[in-house]
């Protein structure tokens, strides 16, 4: 193995880059554009969620709680019989109905605990959890607020203090575009080392570079370095400016820290793209081949719900992919400022996933090349 | 030749290609019933010429007047379809690889209208007059060139046409089936006197057989006129000496005939390169069998045979590419063995096709290769320089080879594979596709590097005017070697008059046959050369022309099994992973507490926690680093505090807090454990309360009754598995329609659609049918999984959803047919696809977020975009127990965007070639 070889092998990748401008705006469009948007578009947890209200006591606290609901949260209430209540939700008109029975403030004032209905339309799933929970905070605090002026025995002081550490604001932005960063680190690596084998087998230069003085090992892993080295730059230029400059993400950790674990995450994804390559006959079937890792790789890491509350399975099946060690340690680092004394089982999980993949991309590698 | 108007007649054409231009001001007319050639070198226009003949390319500049009617005009081009037939360049460029012989040549017929009977009449009397018979179920893309060649010709003959096209047809192919296909096209002609043939060749040889000639240079038109003419005007005694002399000055400039000096037999000493008893199996396959042979060095030794003969796999061979099955190879007297990097530094090599890098420089690939073969650095730029004065390369050093002409790029890689001073060249086929000035120019190459330099050359042809330029050939069929001697020995031992014949003798005696067999008999030639008028169609629309894009198009996903197993499973590993993966049931949450009181009451207020389904508790917190430890690492998503005195200060009624730590980093679950923590603790102080005060505690209090409807037990399943079908169903049928037109236009069967009558409608629904099919089969399947593995109740009507997906299945592979409308590679067609179909499809149609609570564009997006639609019918048919009746207006938009997409596709698709 000769460093000489590998090194003008990149070279060669790198150029080949340059000459491709669509690839170039792709790379560029994944770690700038697409970061952003994504992570300024998503709407809060709860944006304009539509409520309806039947209310039948049309009471001093019945007409409180439903002036307690207002925009950005929710949409002005519609006050709606309760025939319309089935027929609107059915519809899918509104995804929360409270039902005020009759004579609920005087119900309520001669402690007979009586019962406000709340119909949440379950299918819309984020919606739904959240807002339920909005819901019932909102109508107990109108109730108490107004309750609190008859009653005649004192609640209990006991308040909870709630906080939210790393993200005070629960701010969905900043979590976005982190995992923005690390499926764009994933994506790209595995397209840009599979696509430039691939190509380099239907445009037949492998076949040239095989009567030549390299080995496949100097191949493969000039081609690790190069579109290594191009998303390892883009994504600290997306972590830095991006993230960091303009969604002004506050980043806990140490960046290098992050760098060093995105070195060895790309070690094991390039691996993996080399791999995809020598399965897929051609492009189309390396584009479908693609969807199938790339979906479950993103999806099932931890990265956009957490992987504790899949089946265990899944869990366990998910230990093997390098994202979701990877994912593990961008959270600790980027939010939790976590060290490496804290990380360490994160990095040598990464180091031994990456060496397993390399070395099996390796074998498939040199047989693609009978 | 008759007195008749001319087939084709061209009036000052002229077109570019950005800022190349291709042709200039040409003015032309092609004679009718004649046999018309183009010849002259590569990139001077014959290619582009053709095409706009055809109207398969559009007009730039200029009129061009075909069988009596502008080219240029659709009608007349509608008109004259079945009247023309049009061989594109390249082997096998418009057949379709997958397809057997006789599946290519029915699905021309077809798109040509004919009738099953007519169809079958016509394959069988083309098959038999081409010799395809025998192999009229094997796939054209396992057949050999020629056999490609006269497969190509019987597509374009179905239709009987008046004028054929044919573009450098028999580039590639070895001499024997050059032969038999231009004693093909004879017969052809001789049945169908009135039709018209044009031809670009680039072989010197065929075009001496025209009847009229058109020599072509820098997209203008150097002379016309029948090839006795052409020698009389430029008095020259071939028709390559005649082109030649009526080049420009300048081109002609420094172009001296090639003359090899003898070798000098004095070079004794071990060969350079000996096989013995080589063989090579693929399977049963036997592409090289016992093939024995050995090279002197500074030999010029040529390898000639049919295509497909095991040339290539024996140079393969040679260079350690492939491992042979038995026998040896040795170069300079070592083994050859795949991992010795010391005999690869010794050979240079060139393949069959241009295989240096396109997107690097001229000077970068030189350097490239020097700096792999260990050239030292500062001896590099020299090396370089001296390589490119030496193969004229000197001012193009900095422009891509794309850039360069056929030949120059030839003369590019034979220089690429010197850069190291090899001992030894191996080169397989340089030669093909490049014409004969630049052929010639490189033979002096090749010449001066064997007598000057004594480099020992190995290099395998079509062309007999460069196997006599060797000294010593082997004549290669079905993987043996018939005979090795020297070009002269080899003519004289078959008393044939020239190497060509010779060979084409070898060649006859292997394979024991006489020359055209069975010659079909007259009554069947008759009757394939009735009159066509009987079947021309000209309608708008004609179902059997767009059945032959969808029988075709589902053929071809059968014989793709990866394709199609992709296409089918894929969707449901998909839903599999999205199913478990967009979970927003959070449960098993871990948590831990610091408590520094430490009392029954502070204990009661924890077991509410622990208690709870939610949460599992981890070993209690010993103080705040190591609070702050376990959180950064995550291990608790919560920590609870409860402070000293927490029991005491209840019982005396002063304020206390409880304080509660939540882990932020992943707002979305963070939100979760924040309601679950604010509800228990409402419960418990209510519990308290009751327990303190007794029933005065229950003024005030009041129940909230909370009713998740359509999705009782609140299962992520329930509300993520009909929104998810949607989803699936829209990006993999639409990324499989937009491939089915793409890898037409990238491989180049895109042609037969802008030459047959096919319309454009014709040509989008037919495409679109079987991958309509294949969503609906995904569509069950999907359901199936839904209902079956993931127990998603399904309570409405499934006939109300199956309607719907049949809807959506049309629309989504339309989005994917307007998508290839503007798309032309492969790779950016997954992109494309997946970018603008799958972010408006998660993001804004309702998967997660309702539509009503987007704002701006995606709002806008999620209001138009169909896959809302039908998430809602998805929906509401699976969990809501709704009927027809009451999504009859989620089915209007689904209505309204069928025949949208398909007008913007017809709109948006091309007839021509830009």
């Amino acid at each position: 193995m000769r460093l000489a070889n590998i090194f003008n092998l990149g070279v060669k990748e790198l150029r080949g880059l340059l000459r491709d401008p669509m690839l170039l705006a792709l790379i560029v469009y994944a770690f700038s554009v697409s970061i952003y948007t994504s992570s300024r578009a998503v709407p809060e947890t709860l944006n304009n969620a539509t409520i309806a209200i039947v209310d039948e006591d049309r009471s001093p606290v019945s007409g409180r709680i439903a002036t307690a609901f207002y925009p950005p949260y929710f949409t002005v209430p519609n006050l709606i019989s309760w025939p319309e209540m089935d027929s609107r939700m059915d519809a899918g008109l509104d995804t929360f109905a409270l039902n005020i029975p009759p004579n609920f403030q005087r119900d309520l004032l001669a402690g007979r605990s009586p019962t406000i209905q709340v119909n949440i339309d379950a299918t819309r799933m984020s919606q739904a959890f959240t807002g339920g929970g909005y819901v019932q905070q909102i109508v107990s605090s109108e109730v108490d607020e107004y309750v609190n002026r008859y009653r005649q025995v004192q609640t209990l002081p006991v308040d909870l203090a709630l906080r939210a550490r790393f993200n005070p604001q629960l701010d969905t932005g900043w979590f976005s575009a982190i995992t923005n960063i690390i499926s764009s680190i994933t994506m790209l690596s595995i397209v840009l080392t599979g696509a430039a084998l691939i190509r380099e087998r239907e445009h037949g230069t492998i076949e040239h570079l095989l009567v030549m003085p390299v080995t496949p090992t100097e191949i493969m892993l000039s081609k690790i370095w190069s579109m290594g080295l191009v998303v390892l730059v883009a994504s600290t230029f997306a972590l830095v400016f991006v993230a960091q400059g303009l969604l002004a993400v506050p980043i806990q950790g140490s960046i290098l820290l992050f760098l060093a674990a995105t070195a060895l995450q790309l070690f094991a994804t390039t691996s993996m793209g080399i791999f995809l390559a020598t399965v897929a006959g051609s492009m189309p079937q390396f584009g479908l081949l693609l969807m199938l890792v790339l979906l479950p790789l993103q999806v099932l890491s931890g990265g956009m719900t957490p992987s504790e509350s899949m089946p265990e399975i899944i869990q366990t099946i998910m230990l093997a992919a390098p994202n979701t060690h990877f994912v593990i340690l961008a959270q600790a680092i980027l939010f939790r400022g976590a060290g490496l004394g804290i990380v360490w089982p994160q990095f040598a999980a990464l180091i031994l996933i990456g060496i397993l993949l390399f070395s099996f991309s390796l074998r498939r590698f040199r047989r693609f090349l009978r | 030749m008759t007195d008749a108007p001319p087939v084709a007649r061209l009036e000052s054409v002229g077109l570019s290609f950005g800022s190349t231009r291709a042709l200039d001001a040409i003015t032309l007319d092609l004679p009718s019933g004649a046999m018309v050639g183009l010849i002259g070198p590569d990139g001077v226009g014959k290619s582009s010429l053709l095409s706009l003949i055809a109207g398969a390319r559009e007009m730039q500049e200029g009129r061009i007047m075909v069988l009596d009617g502008d080219i240029a005009d659709p009608r007349h081009r509608r008109s004259v379809y079945p009247r023309i037939a049009y061989m594109p360049q390249g082997l096998g460029k418009n057949l379709y690889a997958t397809l057997s012989v006789f599946e290519n040549i029915d699905f021309f017929g077809r798109l040509f209208g004919h009738g099953r009977e007519e169809r079958e009449r016509r394959i069988a009397d083309l098959l038999q007059s081409t010799d395809l018979s025998a192999f009229a179920d094997r796939p054209a893309g396992k057949l050999s060139g020629g056999m490609k060649q006269k497969l190509g010709l019987c597509c374009a003959l179905i239709h009987d046409p008046d004028l054929l096209i044919l573009d450098e047809p028999t580039t590639g192919v070895d001499p024997l089936a050059r032969r038999q296909f231009w004693e093909l096209i004879d017969r052809i002609r001789a049945e169908r006197a009135g039709m018209s043939v044009v031809v670009a060749t680039a072989y010197m040889d065929e075009a001496a057989r025209f009847d009229w000639l058109v020599a072509m240079d820098a997209g203008h038109v150097l002379a016309t006129g029948a090839p006795a003419e052409l020698l009389r005007q430029t008095s020259a005694p071939t028709l390559d000496a005649a082109f030649i002399a009526l080049l420009p000055e300048d081109e002609r400039r420094g172009y001296k005939e090639v003359v090899i000096p003898p070798r000098k037999p004095n070079d004794a000493g071990e060969p350079a390169i000996e096989a013995e008893h080589l063989s090579m199996r693929f399977g049963t396959f036997t592409a090289v069998d016992d093939v024995s042979f050995g090279i002197q060095r500074g030999e010029i030794f040529g390898f000639l045979g049919s295509n497909g003969c095991g040339k290539t796999t024996t140079m393969k061979m040679l260079t350690g590419l492939l491992a042979a099955s038995e026998g040896t190879a040795r170069l300079f007297g070592r083994e050859v063995d795949p991992n010795d990097l010391e005999v690869r530094r010794r050979v240079g090599y060139m393949s069959q096709a241009f295989s240096l890098y396109s997107e690097l420089t001229v000077r970068q690939n030189f350097e490239l290769h020097a700096r792999l073969f260990s050239v030292p650095s500062d001896a590099i730029p020299g090396r370089v320089a001296e390589m490119a004065e030496r193969f004229g390369l000197t001012d193009n050093m900095d422009e891509l080879p794309d850039a360069l002409p056929l030949g120059m790029r030839q003369r590019l890689s034979l220089a690429v594979a010197l850069i190291h001073s090899p001992d030894m060249l191996i080169l397989d086929e340089p030669t093909s596709g490049v014409d004969p000035v630049a052929r010639d120019s490189f033979w002096q190459n090749l010449s001066d590097l064997s007598r000057q330099d004594g480099v020992t050359i190995f290099v395998s042809t079509h062309f007999m005017n460069e196997a006599e330029r060797c000294d010593r050939i082997s004549l290669m069929h079905a993987g043996k070697v018939l005979i090795s001697d020297t070009p002269a020995a080899i003519t004289a031992s078959k008393q044939a008059a020239t190497l060509e014949d010779a060979f084409i003798a070898y060649l006859e005696e292997a394979i024991g046959e006489p020359e055209a067999p069975a010659q079909p008999d007259t009554p069947q030639a008759a009757s394939a050369a009735e009159p066509h008028q009987q079947t021309v169609r000209d309608r708008s629309f004609d179902l059997r022309r767009m059945f032959a894009y969808t029988r075709r198009e589902s053929l071809e996903l059968q014989r793709d099994p990866i394709r199609a197993t992709l296409a089918i499973l894929g969707s449901v590993i998909l839903m599999f992973v999205i199913g478990y993966g967009i979970n927003m049931d959070v449960e098993d949450l871990t948590f831990a507490v610091l408590d520094h009181d430490d009392t029954t009451i502070s204990r009661n207020y924890v077991q509410q926690i622990s208690g709870s389904r939610y949460f599992i508790e981890h070993p209690p917190i010993t103080d705040y680093a190591d609070l702050d430890r376990r959180m950064r690492n995550g291990e608790l998503s919560l920590a609870i505090e409860i402070p000293p005195g927490f029991g005491r200060h209840i019982a005396r009624g002063t304020d206390v807090e409880i304080g509660a730590w939540i882990d932020g980093a992943m707002p979305s679950r963070a939100e979760t454990v924040r309601g679950y923590v604010q509800g228990m603790h409402t419960a418990w102080l209510t519990q308290e309360m009751r327990r303190l005060y007794g029933d005065a505690a229950t003024v005030g209090e009041f129940q909230l009754a909370i009713r998740y409807r359509y999705n009782p037990d609140i299962q992520s399943l329930v509300a993520m598995v009909p929104a998810v079908i949607p989803i699936l169903l829209l990006i993999i049928p639409a990324i499989l329609s937009v491939l089915s037109v793409v890898r037409e236009k990238e491989l180049g069967s895109i042609i037969n659609f802008y030459v047959t009558p096919v319309t454009r409608l014709e040509f989008l629904v037919g495409k679109q049918i079987p991958y309509v099919v294949l969503a609906m089969v995904n569509f069950f399947m999907l359901t199936a999984f839904a209902v079956f593995i993931f127990r998603v109740p399904f309570t409405g009507s499934f006939l109300t959803f199956m309607a719907a997906a049949f809807l959506y299945a049309i629309i989504t592979t339309g989005i994917g047919l307007v998508i290839s409308t503007f798309i032309k590679s492969q790779i950016a067609a997954i992109f494309g696809t997946a970018l603008l179909t799958m972010i408006p499809a998660v993001q804004y149609s309702g998967l997660i977020d309702p539509v009503s609570s987007l704002q701006g564009a995606g709002a806008f997006i999620g209001t138009i975009f169909p896959t809302t639609y039908f998430v809602t019918i998805s929906r509401g048919t699976f969990s809501k127990a709704l009927e027809f009746s009451d999504l009859a207006s989620a089915f209007v938009p689904l209505l309204i965007a069928i025949p949208v997409l398909m007008g913007l596709g017809i709109l948006m698709l091309r007839k021509q070639e830009r």
